[in-house]
């Protein structure tokens, strides 16, 4: 038993990505379809106000709205902020203004891109157009972005918004919300201490000091006193199967022939059990108390499975409070 | 004086304990931040974990992309025996307003409440897109602090504040901060560059770690577990129209809906602690619930000087108590927002017992 004394803590790229897909109701259908037909469509409120993009319920009243009309491309930026440094997603790469647009026709306004040479060049009440992305597939990114629209004698704009039924071919019904987040993944102090042992084919918990339970893997906090563990403990290498299962449906991409066992282990000075499969034993003779160890392979970062170690059974009370 | 209370039951904060707030904290992981604060408060009421009513939490997987992060720490609450909990997917004062419910119901008597944000594994900017409309807004990653610039344009334009007002609101709130020994930043910092037009870096909130934790109590336990408790004598939460371009970004008529149902205005308050990440920000909640210069805004340094997002408005909560505790103020009011341009604000009004 040793004091822990702070490692250099590991740190290694994570990235989460999650393409959600997501289903549009009518009033969204409509737009993003129209998106991709050229053609911007919004809904009116039972009050008459136009809503671009258009909402499905009424926000002052919840009364459902499916009153579609049809919009100008072109608007007037209501407010907007210059992003000097565009992040990897955003719509331009170059820098823009993010603006919020209220197309002709609206009474409320759109966030998208707005592409214009410098901050010198945007103001609030300018007038802009939609840009169209050449390749449109039903997704707000169907605008490209908004620009600059020669200034428009007052007379030229276009004006309401028109009535429109929302009926296109071959409607979009979907959307994938496709996102990805990089991180840089650090366990803390308790799991790189137990990772850092592991490459050196140790098992390392940390015990309680109050209930002095060991844990396996450690997570830095005993459960159930609700304070940090600190002292380190080297468990196993054999263990106890504690209870265990027969797995008889193949995963993918995993390369073990089935049926196999996977079993709770309780690492000998453990107090609660880690999970591990169970080989070098036919998979119907595997029971509860049989004494196993870790086989590790070549370049493994941990055991690949676990083993008998020919010792007799364990005793049942030895390992009941660890089930 | 007595006070005027509008609900079944008194429930008061009686502790109130924060991490001190870190650019990056590698070396603990989220139960490893959390465990101090949630042993402070313990220790602050001499309460153990077995004698706590209800346990409330506050905080998103997103930030440092672990799943399910919340039951992990929930080892450093101690739950066995078995205990009853919570948990919510937003800041940590909404986990206090959902632990004051309880309280209020009879189902408890006490509750301990915490919350905590590991920005540094991720980018915060980019993570915050993801709690954005998935159909018109998520696609595009407008990041928190363009949504932040496009209202202060707004508040520009009609001519309520401007780059340099903003950026006194930055100086001011550091120097507060100068006496928060938690604060991530401090004292003077330069204004900077333009993060998005017209915020600067010093109009933006520093990113970082930390944690907060609250315990509160009804009646007569409270007053036996703090010389002077800090009553809640109203709390509310309120949420806008999810369309930006729905909204006036220069108003925020939920917080004031919420400080009217909370009884903010029956009577002044001395000390307000805004949840208000973005210079610009200030300006809205300040008009919002009406606050004149008279009142003491954001001692603590607020959110400019401390942003763990998620606990950051907890935190709100748990200095206007500490201030009445420590007799620096008797009435005082807290926000907490969630989401983007103040999506949705919570208000509380705090009072200590008046000789």
């Amino acid at each position: 038993m040793t004091a822990a004394s702070p490692p250099e803590v590991l740190r290694a790229p994570l990235v989460v990505e999650f393409p959600f897909t997501r289903s549009l109701g009518p009033v969204q259908s409509a737009f993003l379809t129209g998106l991709r037909e050229g053609v911007v469509l919004g809904v009116r409120t039972s009050a008459g106000q136009v809503m671009v993009p258009p909402v499905e319920y009424d926000p002052a009243t919840a009364e459902e709205l499916r009153e579609l009309v049809e919009v100008a491309p072109t608007g007037t930026v209501t407010t907007w902020a210059w992003n000097g440094e565009p992040r990897p997603q955003q719509p331009l790469a170059t820098p823009f203004a993010w603006a919020l647009v209220r197309l002709d026709g609206a009474d409320t306004a759109l966030l998208h891109a707005l592409d214009a040479p410098g901050p010198e060049a945007v103001r609030t009440g300018m007038r802009v157009r939609v840009r169209w992305a050449a390749e449109r597939t039903g997704a707000i990114t169907d605008i490209a972005c908004f620009e600059p629209e020669q200034e428009a004698e007052e007379g030229e704009r276009q004006g309401g918004a028109v009535p429109h039924d929302g009926v296109f071919d071959e409607p979009v019904t979907g959307i994938v919300a496709e996102a990805r987040l990089d991180y840089t993944y650090s366990p803390g102090r308790a799991q790189t201490a137990y990772i850092n042992a592991l490459s050196e084919r140790r098992t390392v918990g940390e015990r309680c000091p109050s209930c002095h339970k060991v844990y396996v893997p450690p997570r830095g906090a005993c459960p159930t006193c609700g304070v940090a563990t600190t002292d380190r403990v080297e468990v196993g290498p054999a263990g106890t199967v504690t209870t265990f299962c027969i797995v008889n449906i193949k995963a993918k991409n995993l390369d073990i022939e089935v049926p196999y066992v996977y079993a709770h282990i309780a690492l000998d000075g453990a107090g609660l059990a880690l999970h591990g499969r169970i080989g070098g034993i036919p998979y119907d003779q595997v029971r509860m108390g049989l004494r196993v160890e870790p086989v590790w392979t070549d370049g493994g970062r941990y055991p690949d499975h676990y083993r008998p170690t020919g010792e007799p059974d364990a005793d049942y009370d030895a390992y009941k409070e660890l089930i | 004086m007595p006070r005027q209370s509008r609900h079944a039951r008194d429930v008061a904060v009686v502790a109130f304990a924060q991490s001190d707030h870190l650019r990056r904290s590698d070396e603990l992981s989220e139960v490893e931040m959390v465990m101090p604060v949630l042993h402070q408060v313990l220790a602050a009421t001499g309460l153990k974990t077995g004698e706590i009513g209800f346990t409330c939490s506050g905080s998103s997987d997103y930030l440092a992309g672990r799943a399910f992060s919340f039951t992990m720490t929930l080892d450093g609450v101690g739950a066995w025996p078995p205990i009853s909990e919570s948990h919510v997917e937003m800041d940590g004062a909404w986990a206090l307003y959902e632990a004051w419910v309880k309280i209020q119901t009879g189902e408890a008597d006490t509750a301990l409440v915490y919350a905590y944000g590991k920005s540094s594994p991720g980018s915060v900017r980019d993570v915050l897109t993801r709690q954005l409309d998935p159909y018109y807004l998520a696609p595009l990653w407008p990041d928190s602090v363009a949504l932040a610039a496009l209202q202060a344009r707004a508040l520009i334009d009609a001519g309520e504040t401007d780059e340099p007002a903003l950026a006194a609101i930055g100086a001011r709130s550091r120097a507060a901060a100068a006496g928060n020994p938690h604060a991530q930043l401090r004292g003077a910092v330069p204004q900077g560059g333009y993060q998005v037009a017209p915020l600067r870096t010093g109009d933006c909130p520093p990113i970082g770690d930390g944690a907060a934790a609250v315990i509160l109590a009804a009646g007569d336990t409270a007053r036996r577990l703090c010389e002077r408790p800090a009553w809640i004598t109203g709390i509310d939460h309120r949420i806008e129209a999810h369309g930006l371009g729905l909204r006036d970004l220069t108003d925020s008529p939920s917080t004031r809906t919420a400080a009217e149902h909370a009884g903010l205005f029956d009577a002044p308050v001395d000390t307000a602690e805004l949840h208000a990440p973005f210079s610009s920000q200030e300006v809205v909640l300040r008009k919002a619930l009406g606050l004149g210069e008279d009142v003491t805004v954001n001692p603590s340094g607020g959110a400019l000087a401390a942003n763990p997002v998620m606990a950051a408005g907890l935190i709100r909560i748990g200095e206007a108590a500490a201030r009445i505790q420590r007799r620096e103020s008797d009435r005082a009011v807290a926000h907490a927002t969630s989401g983007p341009c103040l999506q949705q604000n919570l208000v509380a009004v705090l009072e200590g017992d008046r000789a």
